[in-house]
């Protein structure tokens, strides 16, 4: 059954969109990460026009992620202190960020320096987290084995401005999580994605959350991202598609609160080592489109160049 | 690649395009008209479930010859870009905007375009997608120009926007004719012309254009005009639908 989108200007079976949205919606009830970087690639796959799918992915991330944390906070497991932080560093970082966007635009490479941007972010993360959930769960395996310190200390402990986060269980300087939050503002203007993917490895390794809180207060932030850059694309672009968001979302949130419940029965070591692997794949997939020549060498746009 | 000119049509729209072709052959070549042609209906309506549509083409001619049918949708600016490989990474080197790209083309011929047309007719009243004269901004000529003019003519035959491919306009006798134009889900909206063109010798003698309108109709025109003219209060009220909906999809799951 087809479905007409009218600002994408074309018709997509309802169908295929549903299951996409719930696909996404899984992932993002199980990690925390909106999925913006796996939605916006799978709807220009399918041929809705890029800005479209950019603009309506992040719209759609809204609605994910208020059911997300909603599930999440259900349990328990919202740091809403360390989610409103985050969100301080993250608006600044988004001005910076859009800005950074329209310096890159004059130097006429953005497209690159996004894909670029992708292969590196998802290479590393995924390398460093892989590494260290195989490690860990490597040493459950082993009996008797040593316990860790809570966590390890270093000059980041020394920093003002120190503030207690009693969900996450964490005495830190408050300037940590803004200054997170600022560089994954600055990361999600320039890629046009909630950046959670980011956001969720850094809060496991940067400021040792425990791995339970991290997507309820990931995805808190990830709303607030998303409704900002949703608002602006609609206003300065008009490239926001409500019908396709709203079908998306549909799936999606059932998808996400399916998600959650099955997050919460996985241990921590194996979703961090799932989640590793899923971003691993999709820098891997990245890399491979910049080095492969593509099918056809020319694209066409409308509008002037 | 969709077929646009498909040769049968609905059977209810034949009897309507028979009354119409009986009225054409009484009303218009007798006035002295090489060629007189209408369509079976002059707007296309987008709606929800929209997956594309046919129209009907019909009409008469004033004696033998070929009938030649171009469809042109509203003309828009587009930019080419071409991929080059830089440091092993392919990247957009390259880019040409073209100022009058028809947003949707194709044609129909009651025999192949050469066999009914010399070049020279089918350049002069830009009949086939070797004949659209796309305009670059800033002004190019040359291989380069001709380069991307052809690409841009191939990524829009891909996207079903372009039909090189030659349909079939049929006779019924000597001087009715009929064809079936189909449009693809994407089909862009604005007004279209289709221009009718009868040629003997190769060469055209009589024309016709008849307008035609691709619209969306109902919620859909409603959602894509408020999305233009109130674009803050659509962004806003997109925020908002998508924090209700993801509320109310979670209100089952309570105390799960």
């Amino acid at each position: 059954m087809d479905i007409y989108l009218p600002i994408a200007e074309m018709s997509l079976d309802v169908f295929v969109l549903l299951g996409i949205g719930a696909a996404i919606g899984f992932l993002s009830g199980v990690f925390g990460v909106g999925g913006g970087f796996l939605l916006t690639p799978l709807l220009i796959f399918i041929g809705v026009p890029p800005a479209v799918a950019v603009a309506s992915s992040a719209n759609q991330l809204v609605g994910a992620s208020v059911s997300g944390v909603i599930a999440h906070w259900r349990r328990g497991n919202v740091d809403f202190k360390m989610g409103f932080i985050l969100l301080l560093g993250g608006l600044a970082g988004s001005v910076l960020g859009v800005w950074v966007f329209t310096w890159l635009k004059r130097l006429g490479q953005v497209e690159l320096t996004i894909s670029l941007l992708y292969v590196v972010l998802l290479g590393t993360l995924g390398a460093l987290m892989a590494i260290e959930s195989t490690r860990a769960l490597l040493r459950q395996r082993r009996p008797g084995g040593f316990r860790r310190k809570l966590h390890q200390h270093n000059w980041l402990h020394g920093l003002p401005l120190k503030t207690r986060f009693r969900r996450s269980k964490l005495y830190i300087s408050a300037l940590l999580p803004i200054a997170l939050g600022l560089a994954v503002g600055v990361l999600s203007a320039v890629l046009g994605i909630g950046g959670g993917f980011v956001l969720v490895p850094a809060m496991i390794y940067l400021l040792g959350m425990p791995t339970a809180v991290v997507p309820g207060t990931s995805l808190l932030q990830i709303i607030f991202v998303a409704a900002n850059v949703t608002f602006l694309q609609a206003y300065t672009n008009r490239t926001v598609d409500a019908v396709l968001a709203l079908v998306l979302l549909a799936g999606g949130v059932l998808g996400a609160q399916i998600g959650t419940r099955f997050g919460t029965r996985l241990r921590g070591e194996q979703l961090r080592f799932l989640l590793a692997l899923l971003v691993l794949a999709v820098g891997a997939k990245l890399a491979v489109d910049l080095t492969v020549r593509p099918a056809s060498l020319y694209a066409v746009t409308t509008g002037s160049g | 690649m969709n077929r646009v000119f498909a040769r049968r049509g609905p059977r209810l729209q034949g009897f309507a395009v028979l009354f119409c072709l009986a009225l054409a052959l009484a009303a218009g070549p007798a006035r002295g008209d090489a060629v007189v042609a209408d369509l079976s209906s002059h707007l296309i309506a987008i709606t929800s479930g929209f997956t594309g549509a046919s129209v009907v083409l019909f009409g008469a001619t004033d004696g033998p010859g070929d009938i030649i049918a171009v469809v042109r949708g509203p003309e828009r600016e587009m930019t080419v870009w071409r991929k080059g490989k830089v440091a092993g990474v392919w990247v957009n080197a390259e880019a040409m905007t073209f100022t009058n790209v028809p947003s949707f083309y194709a044609v129909a011929a009651s025999r192949p375009l050469n066999d009914a047309l010399l070049p020279g007719a089918a350049a002069l009243y830009r009949i086939g997608t070797a004949n659209l004269k796309l305009e670059s901004k800033p002004p190019m000529t040359g291989d380069r120009a001709k380069r991307f003019a052809q690409a841009l003519v191939e990524e829009q035959q891909r996207a079903g926007l372009m039909v090189a491919e030659i349909g079939k306009i049929t006779f019924l006798g000597e001087r009715l004719f009929r064809a079936s134009i189909r449009f693809p889900a994407n089909v862009p909206t604005g007004t279209y012309l289709v221009e009718v063109f009868l040629a003997r010798d190769r060469d055209v003698v009589g024309g016709q254009t008849t307008p035609l309108r691709v619209e969306k109709v109902g919620i859909d025109a409603e959602v894509s005009d408020f999305a233009t003219r109130e674009a803050a209060a659509y962004g806003a009220i997109a925020v908002l639908t998508a924090v209700v909906a993801g509320w109310l999809a979670s209100l089952p799951f309570r105390g799960v």
